[in-house]
């Protein structure tokens, strides 16, 4: 309930947009920030990166194939979903979202057909019954094999991969853009947002694909590719700090401007979010991983240890991105419209939106990229080369 | 007895089924009540505004009951609802609005010796003429009539909450029976038929005014031409159509 000197409007008790619209963002940052990882090397061709390039691909392609799951499942009206291609309204900036959704998955999809081509035409092949079958659905048929036909696929991988950066950029700046652009948020509105988040997502992304390929070559017992680790690491070291000193200068902007929204905000950020905003997500969760990312990248030490600290450093930051989402997607909530007041929220554990859903949400693309390494292996193939 | 054939059977059958289907929509679809429809060009004659007179609200919260039950609003939501300002003898000031006043205020939140200044304060939708929620809603389900009154087709609305969001008044909400966007309709089903919203109608101290602002005769016009009013955050250009008389620095 409220106290005396906090006053909220009586329809702002209940939040509106739920830990599901944490999970949105979060995820679709995995898909975008992978995404352009895989571009570095298609298209930037940063040979280092070729290791982990396919990994990146398939891996933001799982995440896509599931990032409108916690969006379907907040939507009060989820059978009506499809009214949002059917009947767009474009004056909203949420209308696009369908199509730039529907145009990124084809974009995904081509290019990870385009690059496996090569080994679902050798799976056909060497398949029999019903398997080779399904393969011959998947090929759609085309058996065709040989330089010519490389050469092309390469191509086209490449034209798909640069075209998919601008458009991987669009669909989590968007999502940005939608927070950054509602004038009745004190927390959201700022222009800044939509770049925070293609900074944070390319943090995020990066941080999954060291955090998975490190994860999956222990347990595989493999030697990871060295090079193409520290490289990624590095990458993760840059991107992480220009995303967090980007978010501390909007914050201290608005500090320094101490116009009455500050008034309410450092309320805020002392208050309700001080454990999940200033204690999790900036002193443990950002400057312990740029701590040991500093020293990964610029000292010299035993390999083993390097290779754990970055492996820690990722899964820290994958969960400083998370805390990232809430602090925003949450914490913008909290804030009453009167400005005279906070708003309580937690998601419960069984409930539709609750915790329990949302673990399983996240964790089902990760199922499902263990699954797809079954039909698009990721890291073999490139080894033996 | 003569023996109708299968053929006149039928044809008999046919003609009967006829008869009582016709008859019926006769007998059951006149009704008294003559169905005015309006045109879209006399809905342009119309431009529905609000004046809420915080200096003759009492807090009784009859506007809310009403609202409550003219349309039927979920418990825990409102369409409409009336805040409390109590500033004491320091300048230390307390809002509250205790389930929106459904049941009125109770209790004083400073002892009743120190209170210097009071009022009350009722809320609803502004329908502002440059409206968020209407901008952001990604299926058009939020519209503006020609009347100029934003109302939610729940036929169409997704419940995706953006509109919830962009309303910088908090007049919006999810109903959770429906899973749709809801908020003040200023009664678009009384006003078409000449009737005051229902709250306008429950206020006993005529704190709430509707009208027409296309028509200079209306009263609401009139209050406008010589009272000062204020509107809520105008800063974020929302151009509200609810207007406040005395319309105190403290009122977000």
């Amino acid at each position: 309930m409220e106290s005396l000197d906090s006053f909220v409007f009586p329809n702002e008790v209940h939040i509106t947009w739920t830990v599901m619209i944490v999970l949105y963002p979060y995820i679709t940052g995995m898909v975008a920030g992978a995404f352009i990882v895989s571009s570095f090397y298609h298209v930037f061709g940063m040979e280092k990166l070729k290791p982990i390039a396919r990994f990146a691909l398939v891996s933001s392609l799982a995440f896509l194939l599931f990032a409108t799951v916690p969006l379907l499942n907040h939507l009060g009206r989820p059978d009506r979903a499809f009214n949002i291609m059917l009947t767009p309204s474009f004056s909203s900036a949420m209308s696009g979202f369908g199509f730039v959704y529907a145009f990124y998955m084809i974009i995904v999809i081509l290019e990870v057909w385009l690059s496996y081509r090569v080994d679902l035409i050798d799976k056909y092949t060497n398949s029999r019954g019903i398997s080779k079958f399904i393969y011959n659905i998947i090929i759609l048929g085309n058996s065709n094999d040989n330089e010519e036909t490389r050469r092309i696929d390469k191509k086209l991988v490449t034209f798909f991969a640069a075209f998919g950066i601008p458009v991987a950029c669009i669909l989590h700046g968007y999502v940005g853009f939608l927070f950054g652009s509602i004038k009745a948020n004190l927390w959201w509105s700022t222009p800044l947002m939509f770049i925070i988040f293609i900074f944070s997502a390319i943090v995020s992304g990066l941080s999954v694909l060291i955090f998975l390929y490190q994860f999956v070559h222990w347990l595989r017992k493999k030697k990871v590719d060295q090079d193409s680790l520290d490289l990624m690491a590095k990458w993760l070291w840059g991107f992480m700090i220009i995303a967090v000193i980007l978010e501390l200068m909007e914050l201290l902007s608005i500090a320094y401007e101490r116009t009455e929204r500050w008034v309410v905000l450092q309320q805020l950020i002392t208050g309700k979010l001080k454990v999940s905003y200033i204690i999790l997500q900036i002193g443990v969760f950002s400057i312990i991983p740029f701590l040991m990312l500093t020293v990964t990248s610029l000292i010299k030490i035993n390999l083993k240890l390097k290779n754990l600290l970055i492996w820690l450093s990722s899964g820290m930051l994958l969960i400083q991105v998370l805390l990232m989402r809430w602090n925003v997607v949450i914490g913008g909530q909290l804030v009453s419209k009167s400005m005279r007041g906070f708003t309580e929220y937690f998601p419960g554990f069984l409930d539709r939106e609750g915790l329990i859903v949302s673990a399983v949400i996240i964790i089902i693309p990760f199922i499902l990229l263990k699954l797809f390494d079954g039909v698009f292996p990721f890291f073999e193939k490139s080894e033996n080369k | 007895m003569e023996k109708i054939d299968r053929r006149q059977f039928i044809k008999v059958g046919i003609f009967t089924t006829a008869g009582v289907l016709v008859g019926s929509f006769f007998g059951f679809a006149d009704s008294d009540e003559k169905i005015d429809v309006k045109t879209f060009d006399d809905l342009l004659k119309y431009e529905w505004g609000y004046i809420i007179d915080t200096s003759r609200c009492i807090g009784c919260g009859a506007c809310v009951r009403a609202c409550k039950i003219e349309n039927n609003v979920s418990d825990n939501y409102y369409r409409t609802w009336v805040e409390r300002y109590e500033v004491n003898k320091n300048g230390k000031i307390r809002v509250d609005s205790p389930k929106g006043a459904l049941e009125g205020f109770r209790q004083d939140n400073f002892p009743s010796s120190e209170i210097v200044k009071s009022f009350f304060v009722p809320k609803l939708c502004n329908h502002c003429y440059d409206s968020p929620c209407v901008q952001v809603c990604p299926v058009g389900a939020s519209y503006e009539t020609p009347d100029k009154v934003v109302l939610v087709d729940k036929e169409h609305c997704v419940g995706c909450g953006y509109c919830v969001q962009a309303c910088p008044y908090a007049c919006r909400y999810i109903d959770p029976e429906k899973g749709t966007a809801d908020k003040c309709t200023f009664c678009y089903h009384r006003i078409q038929k000449g009737l005051a919203p229902a709250c306008v109608n429950a206020c006993p101290r005529s704190a709430r005014i509707y009208g027409n602002l296309k028509d200079p005769e209306s009263k609401i016009r009139k209050i406008l031409n010589t009272r000062r009013y204020g509107l809520l955050k105008p800063e974020l250009g929302t151009n509200p159509k609810c207007y406040y008389i005395e319309l105190d620095m403290e009122i977000k």
